[in-house]
């Protein structure tokens, strides 16, 4: 791993973003033990505008706890693609829900389409858990914690009744991500 | 045993260390972004016995502070900017009762309102000019999850040692980002608490100075009675006017800090030693910085790091010296300029300072600090 590993997980406020944020950091510094910050910016708003959650894993302490050069990017609409879906670094990554968002800011990153609002919603019955989704998705795609240390950060953060719900969402972001890179 | 860890946001680690140092009354108007700091409070001070309070306004939750500590608890308020504009007077009030307590100011921008979800360090002057009248000052301002943890213990002791208001400052960054902490074991920071009365309570004066210049502080609603108020006063409690009195009263106020600099003065130094260029920065602003040293450093460029960890008192003596040592210093703050003046005015002349300004709710990254030192270079 690289010393310092930026991902960057942008939607509507009330998506789960910061939530998901959270996750992959306690995954990376409590069950993993690197060093990981993770930092979010948001409107006013209770609901809705656009918000971003940032995670900074490293080997080393982190000092600056905002992202410089994005080595993985989620973008959940279209206006936090607008907003946030910038500063990606040279052969990045850029997830989508492909719903959603229909222009894709060019660059020299990959970018990965997966509908990710709609797979909550039709293979898990809850569109709550697309942050859950989205998160084993960007794990599954960049490698940054393990599976099993996601899964397990995962379920440490949920009630008792809805560690089924979202061990299935978690799942169902790696079986996403590998459907969409075996049609490639 | 494995020391208990986790993942916590500023806030939340400032209100376990409020919780580590004694606090068992916290009094306050909720307000972005420092409202963790009492959501954690409102859950954890009821299972110790202490008092969660919901003022009807910020100048509320101040009185409602000064009265808790004056009866001989540990009393925190946590507010943002436009709440301490509105506590000046009870912190002014504070001051002169000599009542131990402590203030967080999650910082975000203004005046008045501004952009209550983005970051800011605009209120630094006002942490020692806000409040009318000489007074001590003594703010804190830390940088890391685990620091606010350590500095709001450190805001307690130090409230409690020289008896006054102790206010500790970090910006939303700082307030809202995620860190991994480990829990301090009880016993292993230092805990203070106020020096109680050995004398009868007939004998009593609350503000006796002739047994130094931190008079003990009885707990009202014991059997010591003693007046507090506002007014000037003699070692008795009560208003004077005289004026050898009030003269030697203000003075042994701010006595308390001038003696006891190298008790309360904290900073961190890196890569100074041989710096040509150093970066005085505080807060998340410190963070930028240090990635901004290491990469400089990489290319041969000079360049160090001096933070403060306690910002008022200054630390006048040593940037004095690495204003002697250094081509320039540079100060990134998110504000149009407040510690820079500070700097200047310690510096005398001896190299140039310049301040990098930021004021759109966006940090300071470090991509800017090392444009800039690379200019001097």
């Amino acid at each position: 791993m690289a010393d310092r590993y930026e991902i960057r997980f942008s939607g509507a406020g009330g998506q789960g973003l910061i939530t998901a944020g959270i996750i992959l950091a306690e995954a990376a510094s409590i069950i993993d033990g690197k060093h990981a910050v993770q930092s979010q910016s948001y409107g006013p708003e209770a609901r809705g505008g656009a918000s971003k959650s940032e995670v900074i894993i490293s080997d080393e302490p982190i000092d600056y706890p905002k992202a410089t050069i994005v080595d993985a990017c989620l973008a959940m609409t279209q206006e936090a693609t607008d907003k946030y879906a910038n500063g990606i670094k040279d052969g990045g990554l850029l997830l989508i829900d492909s719903d959603f968002v229909k222009q894709v800011p060019e660059g020299n990153f990959k970018v990965v389409r997966i509908p990710i609002m709609r797979t909550a919603k039709e293979d898990i019955g809850r569109e709550i858990v697309a942050n859950v989704v989205a998160l084993g998705a960007m794990i599954a795609l960049t490698d940054v914690v393990s599976r099993e240390s996601g899964e397990k950060a995962v379920l440490a953060k949920v009630p008792e009744a809805f560690i089924d719900l979202n061990k299935k969402a978690y799942s169902v972001g790696f079986e996403k991500v590998q459907e969409y890179l075996a049609a490639q | 045993m494995a020391k208990k860890v986790a993942l916590l946001q500023g806030n939340t680690a400032c209100a376990y260390g409020a919780l580590y140092a004694g606090c068992n009354f916290f009094g306050g108007y909720p307000i972005t972004p420092s409202t963790e700091v009492a959501e954690v409070l409102s859950e954890e001070l009821p299972k110790i016995g202490g008092k969660f309070i919901q003022m009807e306004d910020e100048i509320g939750a101040m009185a409602s502070v000064i009265g808790a500590s004056l009866t001989g608890q540990k009393a925190l308020t946590a507010t943002s900017g436009p709440g301490v504009s509105l506590k000046q007077e009870l912190i002014g009030y504070a001051c002169i009762a000599e009542t131990p307590c402590v203030i967080i100011n999650v910082m975000r921008g203004g005046p008045s309102t501004g952009m209550p979800t983005g970051p800011g360090q605009s209120d630094v002057q006002q942490a020692k000019w806000g409040t009318h009248g000489d007074h001590p000052v003594i703010a804190l301002v830390p940088a890391s999850c685990q620091e606010i943890f350590s500095e709001t213990v450190r805001a307690f002791n130090l409230a409690e040692k020289y008896r006054m208001p102790v206010q500790v400052l970090y910006d939303e960054i700082v307030g809202h980002m995620r860190e991994r902490i480990e829990f301090p074991e009880p016993g292993e920071l230092e805990v203070i608490d106020r020096e109680a009365p050995s004398c009868s309570p007939e004998d009593y004066k609350p503000f006796d100075p002739s047994n130094g210049d931190v008079p003990p502080l009885a707990a009202f609603g014991s059997e010591y009675r003693f007046h507090v108020t506002g007014l000037n006063k003699a070692a008795d409690g009560f208003p004077t006017t005289k004026a050898e009195l009030v003269d030697a009263e203000q003075r042994r106020q701010l006595r308390k800090i001038d003696a006891n600099i190298a008790d309360i003065e904290s900073y961190e130094e890196y890569q100074t030693d041989d710096a040509e260029v150093v970066i005085f920065a505080y807060g998340s602003t410190s963070r930028s910085a240090r990635y901004a040293v290491n990469e400089l450093r990489k290319e041969g460029v000079k360049a160090g790091l001096f933070r403060p960890i306690t910002l008022w008192p200054f630390p006048e003596k040593r940037v004095a010296e690495l204003a002697q040592q250094a081509k320039a210093i540079i100060v990134p703050e998110l504000n149009l300029g407040q510690m820079n003046l500070e700097v200047e005015r310690v510096a005398k002349g001896a190299c140039e300072i310049i301040g990098i300004h930021r004021v759109d709710g966006e940090p300071i990254n470090p991509g800017q600090i090392m444009a800039q030192v690379k200019e001097v270079v």
